[in-house]
């Protein structure tokens, strides 16, 4: 299974297998990883499950749509790498990504 | 002090169809909500896009449901209490007291929380000092804009709130409009026209870095992505992030909780305090599914609840709308 690194603003790190086809938000939500809230369960209409992508992992995944990038104008401190984790699907192309949670969601 | 049967939190479409489980039993309801309308998740973050899994629905919008949502229950004549959240509850013997934002007085002996993920309120801007002037220099709507005649106003957002609201007011001020990036998600046409018209300053691919001034606001620093930071004269702050849910006050009133949702007994969906039940969004136990159709369900269960509780000296009889004359007559059907 695809490993994903989850990185607190607090700097608290946590590495957890996700299974293929999940997105990024759901792999947190399952294993109760904080930071990440998904409040419209991911409707893409919250921003709750906002994460910074690192940069080389930032540059693979497919471009945001243009809903995304809506949504994300809404987050708490949006950066360039920003993405809502709900729209990351897991694949094996993505094994290792890290990403960070911001200081809050809301 | 308003007196009914129960109070129901929240008119999301769960809640809503809560009212019309309840009406046919012969319960009146109150329904309170923070919005300024019904409809919930559907009509707040959804409305136009098309719902596939409404049972006998193969499909509708989420304004359509909360539409036919409030036809169905129109016979009940429900008084809704919009714009004002739930504040406080307290016991008072068999009944329960529930105080709201402007002040509004409840007692029933039952109270349905279909509260969803929370109150929608506006996304508010997380600078320091953002919450200090807020109502007097920071604004998240506009309900008198004479006050902003001849001043220098900053306009946060990338939507049609911010668009309209920077069109509207350069006819009166000085006009600021600040994005984080160069596509805006509001009508085109109306950024075609403030550009055409030239008087709004806009400011794309920069966010709010912080605000300056004493007692009132002077200026607020604008930043980009690469770190520029340029100052702009600022009276007044408008910001438009669209609505965030917040569970608010309702994780004070004693509830036993799981993260943002309330436990429940799935047998009536009552939670750990007798009278207050939880449905919908709100609601957890082994297996929910955040679906329209599973509050419906918890909705109809709860409603029996609330009626042994509101007719403590009647016996509840199970009945089917198609054949139940007493229903019939509820919702104004006129027989054959
Ligand atoms: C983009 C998107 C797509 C979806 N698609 C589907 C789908 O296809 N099928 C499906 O079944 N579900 C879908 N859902 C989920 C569905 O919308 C929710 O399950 C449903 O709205 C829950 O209804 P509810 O009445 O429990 O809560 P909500 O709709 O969240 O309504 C709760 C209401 O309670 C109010 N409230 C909360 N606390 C207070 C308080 N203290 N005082 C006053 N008012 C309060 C809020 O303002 C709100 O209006 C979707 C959700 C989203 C975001
Ligand atoms: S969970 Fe709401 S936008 Fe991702």
């Amino acid at each position: 299974m695809p490993k994903i690194t989850y990185i607190e603003s607090t700097g608290e790190q946590r590495t957890i297998d996700v299974q293929k086809g999940l997105s990024v938000m759901e792999g947190a939500i399952q294993n109760k990883i904080p930071g990440i809230d998904a409040d419209c369960g991911g409707g893409m209409a919250c921003a709750t499950c906002h994460v910074y992508v690192k940069e080389e992992w930032f540059n693979k995944l497919p471009k945001a749509e243009d809903g995304e990038q809506d949504m994300i104008d809404m987050a708490y401190e949006p950066k360039k790498n920003s993405r809502l984790s709900c729209q990351l699907i897991v694949s094996d192309e993505l094994d290792g990504m890290v990403v960070t949670t911001p200081t809050k969601q809301t | 002090m308003i007196k009914t049967d129960v109070v129901i939190v929240g008119a999301g479409p769960v809640g809503l169809f809560a009212v019309h489980q309840l009406g046919i039993k012969g319960l009146k309801s109150e329904v309170i909500d923070n919005l300024d309308k019904a409809g919930g998740q559907c009509i707040e973050l959804y409305p136009d896009k098309p719902i596939y899994d409404i049972a006998g629905i193969p499909e509708c919008t989420g304004e359509e449901l909360t539409k036919n949502l409030l036809d169905q229950i129109k016979p009940f004549k429900t008084n809704f209490h919009f714009n004002e959240r739930v504040q406080e509850i307290k016991n008072d013997g068999n009944n329960w007291i529930l105080k709201t934002s402007k002040n509004k007085i409840f007692s029933s002996p039952n109270i349905i929380i279909a509260g969803g993920v929370g109150s929608f309120e506006p996304r508010k801007l997380s600078v320091k000092d953002a919450e200090k002037y807020e109502d007097k220099n920071v604004f998240y709507s506009v309900t008198d804009k004479n006050k902003f005649k001849g001043k220098k106003i900053s306009i946060f957002g990338g939507g049609d709130s911010a668009l309209d609201w920077a069109l509207e007011l350069s006819k009166i001020a000085n006009v600021t409009l600040i994005h984080r990036r160069e596509e805006f998600r509001g009508a085109p046409h109306t950024l075609g026209e403030l550009k055409k018209i030239g008087k709004v300053d806009i400011k794309t691919k920069y966010q709010l870095a912080s605000i300056e001034g004493g007692e009132k606001i002077k200026s607020i620093n604008i930043k980009s992505d690469d770190g520029k930071e340029t100052q702009i004269e600022t009276d007044y702050i408008l910001s438009f992030f669209g609505l965030i849910m917040k569970l608010g006050p309702i994780s004070e009133w004693g509830l036993n909780m799981d993260k943002k949702t309330i436990k429940v007994n799935t047998e009536n969906f009552e939670t750990n305090k007798k009278g207050i039940f939880a449905i919908g969004d709100i609601c957890t136990y082994p297996g929910k599914l955040k679906l329209i159709l599973s509050g419906f369900h918890e909705g109809a269960l709860a409603s029996v609840e609330c009626f042994k509780r509101a007719r403590p000296n009647e016996k509840y009889r199970f009945e089917f709308t198609t054949s139940s004359k007493e229903i019939q007559a509820r919702l104004g059907v006129k027989n054959k």
